[in-house]
């Protein structure tokens, strides 16, 4: 046990204690320079009377189910296609990889030009889309192109998780189903999509973590606009924070997606079955 | 067994080729072309004239010193999640009892940590420690957000090494110090890999720590250094887009030599 305890001081120094100071401190008025005053229960009551907050929260999950929805069904597809040992796939894997290489600033910023209404791609197709075309000039629209982006950042990530799943996949599975008369469609649904039941799971949580997490995406991409039509919460916590120096409330924002993500986690923990802490190599 | 080609996947690989494709090429494209033909052309034109003035100015704004300073992070961020991270997974799988299992949900937990929420006191930790504006002030709070997946990965590897072995090691007196050295380091040799590759990834990726805990031009990593450089060079997209390849250019050489170790890392991540 006493191996442990070097990382568990560290962890409890740079992520635990500060979990409970940010909960301190949303009880608190605080500018930045002067004490901290307690302030009990204001910047929960102002929370509840936030109309800004109601909005980011469902920016918040509406990104993170569209980001699911899209990277999830693409990932997972091209990942058992790319699981192929054909010399074609292997080629095109290869060239799928490269979004990975990128940063996220780097993404958003390559993204924001190609998308500008005046010199990007909209302005070059103003025959079809009409002129004054701005993706990211409506809130749906910002929307739609974070998923997009974040989508297309992220996929081969996802994709790379399942190629690795389905080479796993024992292919006595498939030879039995095709002794059987099983087509490709129903080999799919019936073997290798239950066989990717633990990738599914472990890719989802990354989903997850990355959708609560995305902050440099909606500040590079659309700085949460239009107006503060795509402000998610860490970003409205962000702009709280460091742009108004509002800390105290802004501890309050970061407070509830704490517990927003730690509720996720412990439901996608209790699921997954995680925490049994068994090898997968037991009862083979 | 005999392979039918896949005509339906087939033809759908080619348009996803196309989806990352043409923004890839749309990116290099505009890096090597100069302002004037930009504005005409577009992102997507064919190329006209090349140029590499594009990534002179980028040079001369400080990247090869941006790019240094997030070498310098991710190399130092993975040295520490591997020296805190691979004793904590071996207690994790050899401990028995509640406390071990306390200190494994404790990483669990830490897993849906959201950086951005915790950034307020981490600042005064950094600042208390004066560490502000240092590369340790991002190195620090990165491993620290790292060491849960670490951790993960780790014990999952560790975990796959048959019990006989330890029992083995231990009947021939080897204390705990030499089990982790000539055991099971050398065993999860795959996993520990993984944690390398994926903290490296994430240490390289970083934004709001720097962001948050470095100010001045000798500590900016390249992730923000091209952030200031949007600001800086708004209207000159070519120079923009050269910028966003050069910060790549570090990883793309990764890749190219030694793309099995990176893409078998980044496999790993998902566990079996």
């Amino acid at each position: 046990m006493v191996w442990a305890v070097p990382g568990l001081v560290f962890f409890l120094i740079f992520a635990i204690a500060p979990m409970a100071g940010i909960v301190y401190l949303s009880f608190t008025s605080w500018d930045g320079l002067n004490a901290p005053q307690f302030t009990a229960l204001d910047n929960w009551s102002r929370f509840a009377g936030d109309s800004q907050i109601v909005q980011s929260t469902i920016v918040t999950a509406a990104l993170l189910v569209g980001n699911i929805a899209v990277q999830a069904p693409i990932s997972i597809l091209l990942g058992v296609w790319s699981a192929g040992r054909q010399r074609n796939r292997a080629v095109l894997s290869a060239i799928f990889f490269l979004p990975l290489l990128l940063s996220t600033a780097a993404t958003a910023i390559m993204w924001r030009q190609l998308l500008d209404p005046n010199f990007g791609v909209p302005s070059k197709l103003a025959v079809l889309l009409g002129s004054d075309t701005d993706p990211l000039g409506t809130q749906n629209g910002a929307i739609a192109c974070l998923i997009i982006v974040t989508s297309w950042q992220f996929i081969p990530f996802h994709t790379l998780l399942y190629q690795g799943a389905a080479r796993a996949i024992p292919p006595t599975l498939y030879q039995a189903a095709s002794i059987d008369g099983a087509g490709r469609v129903r080999q799919f649904f019936h073997i290798t999509l239950p066989q990717l039941r633990n990738t599914i799971i472990t890719s989802t949580t990354f989903m997850v973590v990355g959708g609560l997490t995305a902050f440099d995406i909606v500040l590079l991409l659309t700085n949460g606009g239009p107006g503060t039509d795509t402000a998610i919460l860490p970003f409205a916590m962000y702009q709280t924070a460091f742009r108004t120096y509002d800390y105290g409330y802004a501890s309050a924002i970061a407070t509830f997606l704490l517990l927003l993500a730690t509720g996720t986690s412990l439901v996608l923990v209790k699921v997954s079955g995680y925490d049994k802490m068994t090898s997968t190599l037991e009862g083979l | 067994m005999r392979i039918r080609p896949n005509y339906v996947a087939g033809l759908a690989a080619v348009v996803w080729l196309l989806i990352i494709g043409v923004p890839l090429y749309a990116l290099l494209n505009t890096a090597l072309q100069p302002q004037s033909t930009y504005t005409d052309g577009g992102p997507v034109s064919l190329p006209s004239t090349v140029t590499f003035e594009n990534f002179v100015t980028v040079v001369q704004s400080g990247f090869p010193l941006y790019l240094w300073n997030t070498f310098l992070v991710a190399v130092l961020t993975v040295a520490i999640v591997l020296i805190l991270g691979i004793p904590i997974s071996y207690a994790v799988v050899r401990g028995r009892g509640w406390l071990t299992r306390g200190v494994f949900r404790l990483f669990l937990l830490g897993l849906a940590i959201p950086s951005q929420a915790v950034i307020i006191p981490l600042f005064l930790v950094v600042n208390g420690l004066g560490l502000y504006d240092s590369l340790w002030g991002i190195v620090l709070p990165t491993a620290a957000f790292a060491l849960p997946v670490s951790v993960l990965v780790l014990s999952g590897g560790m975990r796959d090494i048959s019990v006989s072995l330890y029992e083995a090691m231990a009947l021939d007196g080897a204390h705990p110090a030499r089990i982790l050295r000539e055991l099971v380091i050398p065993l999860s040799r795959s996993s520990i890999a993984t944690t390398c590759v994926f903290t490296a990834l994430q240490a390289w990726n970083g934004f709001l720590f720097p962001l948050i805990m470095t100010q001045s031009d000798e500590t900016k990593v390249v992730t923000l250094g091209l952030y200031n450089f949007v600001s800086e060079y708004e209207a000159n997209v070519p120079a923009l887009m050269a910028a966003v390849l050069m910060s790549a250019i570090p990883i793309l050489v990764v890749y190219l030599f030694a793309r099995r170790s990176l893409v078998m890392g980044l496999m790993g991540a998902g566990g079996k």
